[in-house]
């Protein structure tokens, strides 16, 4: 799961270093990713893991790292399977 | 009534007696000398007012959100370049007071704002980032102990008459343009080149020509956190509300000149109601939606920052989207509004030296558009509203 996260930063975060090299918790808006930026990586997200977040979950804190991605994700899809 | 209501009902008496009895007579002067409103900034100092919103803890009164925003209201409704200076002012309080106490150098300066009264003006806009306040180019730049910068602003409004400057720049040559600190300068730690003029449509006792900012300061003079947090958290929702409020201010004083000339044209011929009352209950019904909207948004942000969960709230997509909204509306209602004043008052409305004159409400009232453009905010909704769902 962590790799497709890195592929989707990578492709939509736009951010100053590579997307493979960041640390689970690096944060992902001080590593360059603007708040438009944000918004295609939700955008990616949804499209790569076949889910839609809920507005509540929009909010900087869910976007800002590797882990906290992977945290979000792994809500919805469990939701999902229950 | 607890001394936290007495405070705030103290403070909003006395801001209201500085809007009526200094800023709104100077108004039409101000306005036409395109001069700054020194005797009601002046007013304001006397009463403790420029550090009304900094905590006790710190020397101020510690007002609430709602009554500062009130204040905004109450001196925009004399004299709209006064209350545009006075929120702009707070805007730089706020950000200082909410990102800048727990860190010596600012809890010293918030002190030295009380004593001295110090009037803070802001350098955000930058010539060459189309208008994005989120992407500086100019940088902080080490310089032996210190750091320096220097920024091609263009606009700082009341530049020239501010004791302080808050201004945002790069973290670092090196650091990319969204990547932005919020710098402090006092006094003549930075200087300002004037580069253009201010003969404007409206807003004109703003002063705000543009500028080319020079500053060299310690380096702690840069608030401690990233400016993408204190423009989401502070700046942004700081800044459209307050200026919702000066808007609002306007088109109050435009609908009390409509009201005016109704119930003389009422008082002269008493039994019938004179036609153009129908078009101000039309303008009452759409100053009543415009000011239920501001208080709405004041309310939640007044909550927001008030609970603990409340910063994260204020980093979700939805409430930018709302914040944003709430500029888009205020912006354009409050020149609707002025212009509907003119339509009831007529010519009278139409010259500019009648009790009834509306073109200077007009005139100040377009800015609200200009201010951060309204198509630049619709860019940003835009982008945000393909994820958000609810809208």
């Amino acid at each position: 799961m962590d790799d497709r996260i890195r592929q989707v930063i990578a492709a939509y975060a736009r951010l100053g270093v590579d997307a493979g090299e960041l640390g689970e918790n690096d944060d992902l808006y001080t590593a360059g990713m603007t708040s438009h930026a944000s918004v295609n990586l939700m955008l990616g997200l949804e499209n790569e893991f076949d889910v839609e977040f809920p507005d509540h979950m929009l909010r900087r804190s869910v976007f800002e790292s590797v882990s906290s991605i992977r945290d979000a994700l792994l809500e919805l899809t469990s939701e999902a399977a229950a | 009534m607890s001394a936290t209501a007495d405070r705030n009902a103290t403070f909003l008496t006395s801001v209201r007696a500085v809007a009526e009895t200094v800023a709104a007579p100077l108004a039409d002067e101000v306005d036409r000398d395109a001069r700054f409103p020194r005797e009601a900034v002046d007013a304001l100092r006397e009463q403790a007012a420029l550090s009304c919103y900094v905590p006790p803890s710190h020397g101020g009164d510690g007002v609430g959100f709602a009554e500062l925003a009130a204040a905004c209201f109450e001196l925009a409704r004399g004299c709209a370049a006064t209350g545009m200076v006075f929120a702009m002012h707070q805007i730089q309080v706020a950000c200082i007071t909410r990102h800048g106490i727990g860190t010596p150098f600012f809890d010293e300066y918030l002190e030295e704002l009380v004593a001295g009264q110090r009037l803070i003006a802001s350098a955000t806009s930058e010539v060459g980032v189309g208008g994005d306040l989120r992407s500086s180019i100019a940088a902080v730049t080490p310089d032996g102990d210190a750091v320096q910068l220097e920024k091609n602003a263009p606009t700082v409004s009341y530049g020239e008459h501010a004791d302080d400057l808050l201004i945002t720049a790069r973290r670092s040559p090196e650091a990319d343009r969204g990547d932005q600190v919020l710098v402090l300068t006092r006094g003549d730690e930075a200087s300002l080149e004037q580069t253009g003029s201010w003969d404007a449509l409206g807003m004109r006792g703003t002063c705000s020509p543009s500028f080319i900012v020079r500053a060299r300061v310690a380096p702690e003079q840069c608030l401690p956190i990233a400016f993408a947090e204190i423009a989401a958290e502070t700046m942004v929702p700081f800044s459209h509300i307050l200026w919702a409020h000066v808007w609002l201010g306007i088109a109050t004083g435009a609908y009390d000149r409509a009201r005016a000339f109704v119930r003389a044209q009422a008082k002269s011929a008493p039994g019938a109601v004179p036609p153009t009352a129908s078009r101000l209950s039309a303008l009452a019904a759409e100053l009543h939606a415009m000011r239920s909207e501001v208080a709405a948004a004041t309310d939640e942000y007044a909550a927001l920052i008030e609970s603990d969960a409340g910063s994260d709230d204020l980093l979700s997509v939805g409430y930018a989207i709302r914040i944003n909204a709430l500029k888009i509306n205020a912006s354009e209602r409050a020149p609707r509004i002025c212009s509907a004043a003119l339509g009831i008052c007529g010519m009278p409305g139409y010259k500019n030296d009648t009790p009834f004159s509306i073109g200077r409400h007009l005139r100040d009232a377009l800015s609200a558009a200009l201010m951060i453009a309204n198509d630049r905010i619709h860019a940003t909704n835009a982008a945000l509203l393909l994820v958000h769902k609810a809208g």
